[in-house]
């Protein structure tokens, strides 16, 4: 039967349990979100001034590739895995996942990984300096010998994901509670459902596109080599089917945090609970067949290009049934802004605003002004910093006291929030004005008529880097020093089974399930049973 | 008061105190506080783009006023600090329908002059001249087809600018060697191509943006209605040079360029007959080190000694200080699956037989023997 927690480093390095292996995602993805954030810091202190002043543009290639890739794969990723990992069991009522073993498997070897990647900088040749989205041949025929580490990382974090999200998959679909029928559960297991199953879809994709990399740089295959017949064209088609996909991966599981929040402090369900699942759907869907907007200016036939400029203006449809349905919870509710609160309502508008210009880059002729400027930095920012990292932060503000049985620092966490939201601003808001007046991205250095906004952006950055710590301190100063919290339920207005379990969460929880009460379908189930079991304290048990 | 504080906004003192406070850039120097919007350009697929862009940005406005303004309404007007009670709807078929279909109706409205703008993107047809655009690492050569006449256009900007040991001039990476030249009212097609690497030709005011792809040819067009220097750069990542090619495109009268392409053709014509000159191995040694620090440093560095593990040293190098036949070679076939690419179609010959001579000579490698034009073009003649 069920045990407490071994001791030691052997409680980590063995353990089955989603909470534990939810906290081992969390600080290894806040982890890589610093060390990811320290090389934005090279890359924004180089373009302060125009000139080469700190770094070779050598090592700025690699700095901006190694920023991306630690972001995206590194911090982004692996932090909604982690909160999947902690909150899907307890919001459907099941005892663990489904697969605890692989649960193991799936987070030990991403730092082995990001191992590999990193000491790449420190090889003969240096890191990866191609970009994140590693277009062949400069990342094929033209890559240093690193690049077969990368392919190597890259394979590895695939395999994590991959397996991760089958896991998610068989735990959603194998372990709800009695009486929680798809239609009741929590939006964040919804959102995270429908990504694992774009997850499985796509990061086969992925490690196709590296394999065919692999073969032409070691074994003379010409997949994306010209001069040998093939087509480097063929790369970006099969990485944005991979890549658009990998921006809903991202963003989706986002949805489902602020989805949780915003009715929580508006004390008030969801509007549009199903609308919301539907429009999930809905964006994961056309996320298959809009890649190559990444593309305008490759050269396609018009046609192509008029079927894919249509087919991206399309997702502003469900993408705004979902900003609606947001601002409709908090219409006519009882706000109160604890900073989960903020950072959603500042998800909800920055995202947006994301939206709008992701809307603009949409239409083709547009975009070619566009296409790999400043402008697409700027978009891409405020839908994954303001999108991700804001709901990122939210969430763990929301849910750590049902983490550690303790309060954070409220004036702390607003202090944070309100330098972050506005450093964010100033950060990539001018990245829009240089973009359209014309300075392209992944550059190392520029003429001097883009110098005060650059330098006003490297200011901004160097704040929200700041902010960040202030985060990592607020956290940790919590769990050490923070006031306890015993209320099963922490906020006034939270609903869910999540809520229901003692504060802090039991080791071990709904060793019995609970009881769903049948008929009411969407945001007004009510628990009929609270399993006794759930009640179980830390104490680990004899045998 | 209100008139102060807007003065102090809008004058340029601001953007002194700024950077002269960071310690920037010197005061003199407009740094582009102003630049805030797209260049509407001098072409109609420029001009097609900016309305667009701009309508596409009021009615984004638009719509980000009201979602927002009943946002911001609801947090001041539902705070439970105002004690107001929650209530508990959450759902309506109306509103939900209504927000759906609504969008729907005005993304089919921004549709139709999206497509309208890129059916101009894509009139290549009908040009009066054609001019291939290649891109190389990290220069771009221009070809004017049937004319015999093709030149490399690449930075002009020293590397001293780059690092900060001489002030930064005015045009700082904003220069080449030799500007594209085209005429003013005439239908110019761009066939766009890339050597090595994907590059991407763009001129934005022109509103021409073009993959530059090994292996693929795209066209792109301009009637330029303004005569004028116009600045452009590579856009997509192509390495460690990829911030220093810049595109620089001179659009002169009819008459003006006519006048300007009988005078190339002139050059081409003079030029062939003066390969066959003997160069002292001063005069080599002068013109080598330009087209070294030009065409080669990039990679193998100023000091000849490369980039340990990604570009091999020169300094030293077994090839450079072995027969001359093999250092030739490479430079004209490059190596095949390297970054080494094959200068045989951007160098002349005067040019390749300069920098080898300066590469055998200078830094530590002393190989002593004389390398004239009329080798190169032997050795190209015999292969």
């Amino acid at each position: 039967m069920a045990h407490g927690p071994a001791k030691g480093i052997s409680r980590w390095l063995f353990t089955t349990n989603h909470k534990d292996i939810g906290t081992l995602y969390l600080w290894f993805s806040f982890l890589m979100f610093l060390l990811g954030g320290f090389f934005a810091m090279v890359v924004r202190a180089e373009l302060f001034q125009p000139g080469m002043q700190l770094i070779k543009p050598e090592f700025f290639n690699q700095m901006t590739t190694m920023h991306g890739l630690v972001m995206v794969f590194g911090a982004i990723m692996p932090a909604f895995v982690g909160l999947a990992n902690w909150m899907i069991p307890m919001m459907i009522g099941a005892p663990d996942m489904a697969l605890p073993r692989m649960n193991n498997l799936s987070f030990w070897i991403l730092p082995f990984a990001f191992a590999i990647l990193v000491a790449t900088l420190f090889m003969e040749g240096g890191g990866p300096n191609f970009g994140w989205t590693f277009y062949a041949p400069l990342s094929t025929t033209y890559a240093p010998d690193t690049v077969n580490y990368f392919i190597f990382a890259v394979h590895i974090m695939g395999a994590s994901s991959i397996m991760g999200s089958i896991n998610i998959i068989a735990t959603i679909m194998n372990m709800r509670a009695p009486g929680m029928t798809y239609m009741k559960m929590p939006l964040f297991v919804w959102t995270w459902l429908i990504t694992a199953f774009l997850l499985v879809a796509v990061m086969p994709v992925l490690a196709g596109a590296v394999t065919m990399m692999l073969m032409d740089i070691n074994f003379g295959t010409s997949f994306f080599n010209a001069a040998g017949g093939g087509d480097p064209v063929l790369f970006q088609h099969v990485f944005w089917f991979f890549g658009h996909p990998e921006v809903y991966i991202i963003i989706l599981p986002a949805f489902g945090v602020v989805s949780q929040i915003i009715p929580t402090f508006s004390r008030k369900p969801l509007f549009g609970y199903s609308s919301m699942v539907y429009a999930t759907a809905a964006i994961a869907f056309l996320s298959f067949v809009v890649w190559a907007h990444h593309m305008f200016t490759v050269g396609m036939p018009i046609a192509g290009e008029l079927y894919f400029m249509y087919a991206t203006m399309l997702i502003a449809v469900p993408t705004g049934v979902k900003v609606f349905n947001w601002i409709t919870t908090m219409y006519r509710g009882a706000l109160t802004f604890e900073t989960p609160m903020l950072f959603s309502i500042a998800f909800v508008i920055l995202f947006t605003f994301g939206g709008f210009t992701g809307l603009m880059l949409s239409v083709a002729a547009a975009d070619i002004q566009y296409h790999d400027t400043y402008f697409v930095v700027a978009h891409f920012h405020y839908v994954m910093v303001a999108g991700a990292v804001f709901s990122g932060t939210a969430a763990v503000y929301y849910w750590l006291p049902k983490w550690c049985g303790k309060m954070y620092n409220e004036t702390m966490g607003k202090i944070q929030f309100w330098i972050a939201f506005i450093a964010f601003n100033i950060t990539f808001m001018p990245q829009h004005f240089l973009g359209l007046a014309g300075m392209p991205r992944r550059y190392a250095d520029y003429g001097l008529q883009f110098a005060d906004w650059n330098m006003v952006s490297s200011i901004g950055a160097f704040m929200y880097g700041g902010a960040q710590l202030l985060f990592l301190f607020n956290v940790v100063r919590t769990i050490t020093h923070g006031q306890p919290v015993s209320d099963a339920k922490v906020w006034e207005g939270a609903d869910g089974l999540e809520w229901l379990v003692a504060t802090p969460a039991p080791y071990h929880t709904f060793i019995k399930p609970p009881v769903i009460s049948a008929g009411v379908e969407g945001p007004e189930w009510r628990v009929d049973a609270p399993a006794p079991a759930m009640a179980f304290k830390t104490a680990p048990e004899a045998g | 008061m209100s008139k102060r504080a807007r003065a102090l906004f809008c004058s340029p003192l601001t953007t002194a105190i700024l950077t002269a406070a960071a310690g920037g850039v010197s005061a003199s120097t407009d740094g582009g506080m102003g630049n805030l919007n797209m260049v509407r350009g001098v072409t109609e697929v420029s001009q097609v783009a900016y309305d667009v862009h701009m309508l596409m940005m009021w009615i984004c406005t638009v719509i980000g006023v009201v979602v927002f303004g009943f946002m911001f309404y609801v947090m001041y007007a539902h705070r439970k600090s105002r004690g107001v009670e929650a209530a508990n709807f959450h759902e309506h078929l109306g509103v939900e329908i209504a927000w759906t279909v609504v969008p729907a109706l005005i993304l089919i409205f921004m549709a139709i002059p999206a497509t309208s703008a890129l059916l101009k993107v894509y009139d290549t047809d009908n040009a009066d001249i054609d001019i291939k655009v290649t891109g190389y690492q990290w220069k771009w050569q221009y070809e004017y087809l049937g004319e015999g006449v093709k030149y490399m256009s690449e930075l002009r900007t020293s590397l001293d600018e780059v690092y900060g040991r001489v002030p930064k001039g005015e045009h700082y990476l904003r220069e080449v060697t030799e500007p594209l030249v085209i005429p003013v009212n005439k239908k110019v097609r761009f066939l766009i191509t890339g050597n090595d690497v994907i590059h991407s030709w763009w001129v934005p005011d022109f509103g021409v943006k073009r993959d530059a792809v090994p292996g693929l040819f795209t066209a792109a067009w301009a009637r330029v209605n303004t005569p004028g220097m116009y600045v452009g750069e590579c856009t997509e990542l192509c390495g460690i040079g990829h911030a220093f090619m810049p595109v620089v495109v001179e659009v002169k009268s009819e008459e003006d360029y006519s006048v300007w392409l009988a005078d190339k053709k002139e050059q081409a014509a003079v030029y062939a007959s003066t390969v066959g000159k003997q160069w002292s191995p001063q005069e080599l040694m002068e013109k080598g080190q330009q087209v070294y620090m030009r065409s080669c440093a990039g990679c193998h560095q100023p000091d000849g000694n490369g980039i340990a593990g990604v570009f091999p040293a020169v300094n030293g190098s077994a090839i450079v200080n072995g027969p001359i036949d093999g250092h030739i070679g490479i430079l004209i076939n490059g190596v095949a699956g390297s970054a080494m690419q094959s200068f045989a179609d951007q160098l002349s010959e005067v040019d390749l037989a300069a920098v080898i001579h300066y590469k055998r000579n200078a830094w530590d490698n002393a190989v002593g023997d004389v390398v004239q034009p009329i080798d190169i073009l032997n050795f190209k003649n015999a292969q």
